[in-house]
C-alpha cells in the first residue's frame, strides 16, 4: 500500500546543513499497524512529513498505492502530538469531526450521522456540544481520532499520538487504536519513542539509527490481534522484543552486550521518554 | 461587619463575584457623574461664552436632535440630514475598509510572495497620516460623500489589513498540516480556517479602525462637506452657536462610545470561544 524508496532530508544549505534522513526505505501492507522507533532528534517526524508529501524530500519517493506521492493524498488522515493546536477552538466536537466531511460535500443530515457515530465510537458521545478547549488532553485526542477516521481513510499516520498524555489514558489510546484497526481494517503508520507502545502496537517495528537516520532492523511482531494491557506485556514474546528494539536503539544492533564499559560509551538514547 | 455576622452570612464565591461587579458599575458611573457635576460648577462659575455649561449644552442637544414629531419618534429632521448620512459614511466607509483589509490580508497574510512584494508599499501608505491626504481627495473626488469614503477607506483600512495579516500568518503550522489532506481549496481554506483563527487579531484591528473611522469622518466633514454632524459643527463655531458646537462634540463623544460597546457585544458574539477558551486554558 505504502512504499518507500531511498527517502532523505537534508534541512538548510551550504555549512548549515542537517541531514536528518539517510536512506530510508521500507514498505507497509494494508491492514498493518507499523511503528517507527527511534533515539530522539533522528528525525522521525520528519520522515512522516517526507512521506507523506507534507514537506518535498531531498531526494527518493514514496508510492501511496501505487501512485507517486507528490501532496497529501486524499486518502491519507493524520493525527499528531499536539491534540491542542489541530483542533479547531471556534468549533464543537461536533463541528472539527463533520469538518473534513463538509468539505467534501456530504450533506448535514447524513454528517450528523456519520459524526455522532464515529463521536460514540471513541467514547465521546455526551461530548459532541462541547468545545476541544472545554475537554482534558486525552478526551481531545480522541477528538482528533474521530476526525481523521470520520473520513475512513485507506491509511493513518500518527506523529507521537499519544505522547501528550498521561500514562492511564494513554493505555486507554491505544487500546481504541486495536479497536479501531479491528474493527476498519485501517492501515496505519506511528511515530513514538515508547519502545513499549510500538511493541504493543505493532504488527512490525522498524527501528531508526539516529541522524542521519537509516532503518537499523525491522522487527515483525506476532502477538495476535487480541491485545491486552497487562497480559500481553506479560509475555515472553513482548519482553524479548521490547528487549530487542531497546537493544537496537542502544547499539544499532540486536546481539547482546555484557561488556560494562561499552554500555557505558553508548550514546545516551531516549529509552524511557523524552 | 462582626466577625460572628460574617460567619453566619454565608458568601459563596458566585455572590461575591455579582456584588464585586455590582460595586464597579455603580464606581464607574459615579466618577462620570463626579466629572459632569464637576464640568457644571466649573462652568457655571466661569462665565465663559466659550465653556457652555453641560446643562446648556444637554438642552441644545434634545433641542436640536430630539424636538421631532412623535411620528419620527421625536428625532428632529436635523438628525436625517446630518447624523444619518454622518453615521452611514463612517460605517459604510469602516465595513469598506474592513471587507477589504480582511479579504486582502488573508491572502497575503498565506501567501510570502505576496507579502514580500507589497510590504514595503504597504509600509509607505500606511505611514502617510490620512488627514495630510485630505487636499488630494479634495481635487480628486467630489466633495461630499465620495471624499469622505475615500478619506475614511484609507485612513482605516491599515489597522484591520495588518492584524489580518498578522493573524493569518502566525496561523499554527499544525493546523496548517492537519488540513492538508483534506484538500481544501484555497478560497475553502483561507474561509474556513484561516478567517476563523485569525479572528481575535481582525477584530482588534477593526476596534481601531472604527475610532479612527470616526476621527476622520469628522475631520472631512470640517473641510469638505455640505452636510454631517462636522459641519453642522463648523458651522455652529462661524455663527458663534457655541452651545450648538459643543453639542457636536458630544455627541460625537456618545456616538464613539455606543459604536464601541455595540462591536464589543459583536465580538464577544463572535469570538466568545477565544475568550472563553484563554481563560480556560491560561493560554
Amino acid at each position: 500500500m505504502l512504499d518507500v524508496t531511498g527517502i532523505s532530508h537534508t534541512y538548510g544549505s551550504g555549512a548549515k546543513t542537517h541531514t536528518a534522513l539517510g536512506d530510508i526505505t521500507f514498505s507497509v501492507e494494508k491492514g498493518e499497524i507499523v511503528c517507527i522507533v527511534g533515539p530522539s532528534g533522528c528525525g522521525k517526524s520528519t520522515l512522516l512529513r517526507a512521506i507523506s508529501g507534507l514537506l518535498p524530500p531531498t531526494a527518493g519517493e514514496s508510492r501511496f498505492m501505487g501512485e507517486r506521492i507528490t501532496e497529501v493524498p486524499h486518502d491519507l488522515a493524520f493525527v499528531f502530538q499536539e491534540y491542542s493546536k489541530s483542533l479547531f477552538p471556534w468549533l464543537t466536537v461536533r463541528g472539527n469531526v463533520a469538518f473534513p466531511l463538509k468539505a467534501r460535500g456530504m450533506s448535514r443530515r447524513q454528517r450528523h450521522e456519520v459524526v455522532d457515530e464515529a463521536l460514540g465510537w471513541v467514547g465521546l458521545a455526551d461530548a459532541v456540544e462541547k468545545y476541544p478547549w472545554q475537554l482534558s488532553g486525552g478526551m481531545q485526542q480522541r477528538v482528533a481520532i474521530a476526525r481523521a477516521l470520520v473520513c475512513q481513510p485507506a491509511l493513518l499516520m500518527m506523529d507521537e499520538p499519544f505522547a501528550s498524555v498521561d500514562a492511564q489514558t494513554r493505555a486507554e489510546l491505544e487500546d481504541l487504536l486495536l479497536r479501531v484497526r479491528r474493527e476498519y481494517d485501517t492501515t496505519v503508520l506511528l511515530v513514538t519513542h515508547d519502545i513499549d507502545e510500538s511493541v504493543y502496537l505493532s504488527d512490525r517495528v522498524l527501528v531508526l539509527s539516529k541522524a542521519p537516520s537509516t532503518v537499523v532492523s525491522t522487527l515483525t511482531v506476532s502477538l495476535g490481534a487480541e491485545r491486552d494491557q497487562i497480559t500481553t506485556k506479560e509475555t515472553d514474546d513482548f519482553v524479548h522484543l521490547r528487549g530487542e528494539v531497546a537493544r537496537l536503539l542502544r547499539y544499532g544492533t540486536a546481539g547482546v552486550h555484557d561488556e560494562v564499559h561499552e554500555v557505558k560509551q553508548a550514546v545516551p538514547v531516549e529509552a524511557v521518554a523524552e | 461587619m462582626t466577625v460572628t455576622e460574617r460567619k453566619e452570612k454565608k458568601v459563596t464565591p458566585d455572590t461575591r463575584a455579582r456584588r464585586g461587579r455590582a460595586i464597579g458599575f455603580l464606581g464607574k458611573w459615579a466618577v462620570f457623574a463626579g466629572f459632569i457635576a464637576a464640568w457644571q460648577v466649573a462652568t457655571t462659575l466661569a462665565e465663559a461664552p466659550y465653556f457652555p455649561t453641560p446643562s446648556t449644552i444637554g438642552e441644545t442637544m434634545v433641542d436640536l436632535w430630539l424636538s421631532g414629531p412623535a411620528s419620527q419618534l421625536w428625532l428632529s429632521d436635523a438628525v436625517f440630514d446630518d447624523v444619518v448620512p454622518s453615521l452611514l459614511r463612517l460605517l459604510g466607509g469602516w465595513a469598506a475598509a474592513g471587507v477589504v483589509g480582511v479579504v486582502l490580508g488573508l491572502m497575503m497574510g498565506r501567501s510570502e510572495k505576496l507579502y514580500d512584494y507589497f510590504s514595503p508599499t504597504i509600509s509607505f501608505l500606511r505611514s502617510v497620516p490620512p488627514p495630510a491626504l485630505l487636499p488630494v481627495f479634495l481635487v480628486l473626488f467630489p466633495i461630499g460623500t465620495p471624499m469622505q469614503l475615500a478619506t475614511i477607506i484609507f485612513g482605516v483600512i491599515w489597522p484591520v489589513l495588518l492584524n489580518t495579516i498578522d493573524g493569518a500568518h502566525t496561523l499554527d503550522e499544525t493546523v496548517v498540516e492537519t488540513t492538508r489532506s483534506m484538500r481544501l481549496s484555497k478560497p475553502r481554506f483561507l474561509a474556513t480556517v484561516v478567517l476563523p483563527a485569525a479572528l481575535p487579531k481582525i477584530f482588534a484591528g477593526l476596534r481601531v479602525s472604527l475610532s479612527l473611522a470616526l476621527i476622520l469622518m469628522v475631520i472631512s466633514e470640517l473641510v469638505g462637506s455640505t452636510n454631517g454632524i462636522g459641519y453642522q459643527m463648523i458651522m455652529a463655531q462661524r455663527d458663534f452657536s457655541l452651545p450648538k458646537m459643543w453639542a457636536g462634540i458630544v455627541l460625537l463623544g456618545i456616538l464613539g462610545y455606543v459604536l464601541n460597546v455595540l462591536l464589543l457585544v459583536i465580538q464577544n458574539r463572535v469570538i466568545g470561544w477565544h475568550t472563553r477558551s484563554k481563560s480556560l486554558t491560561g493560554r
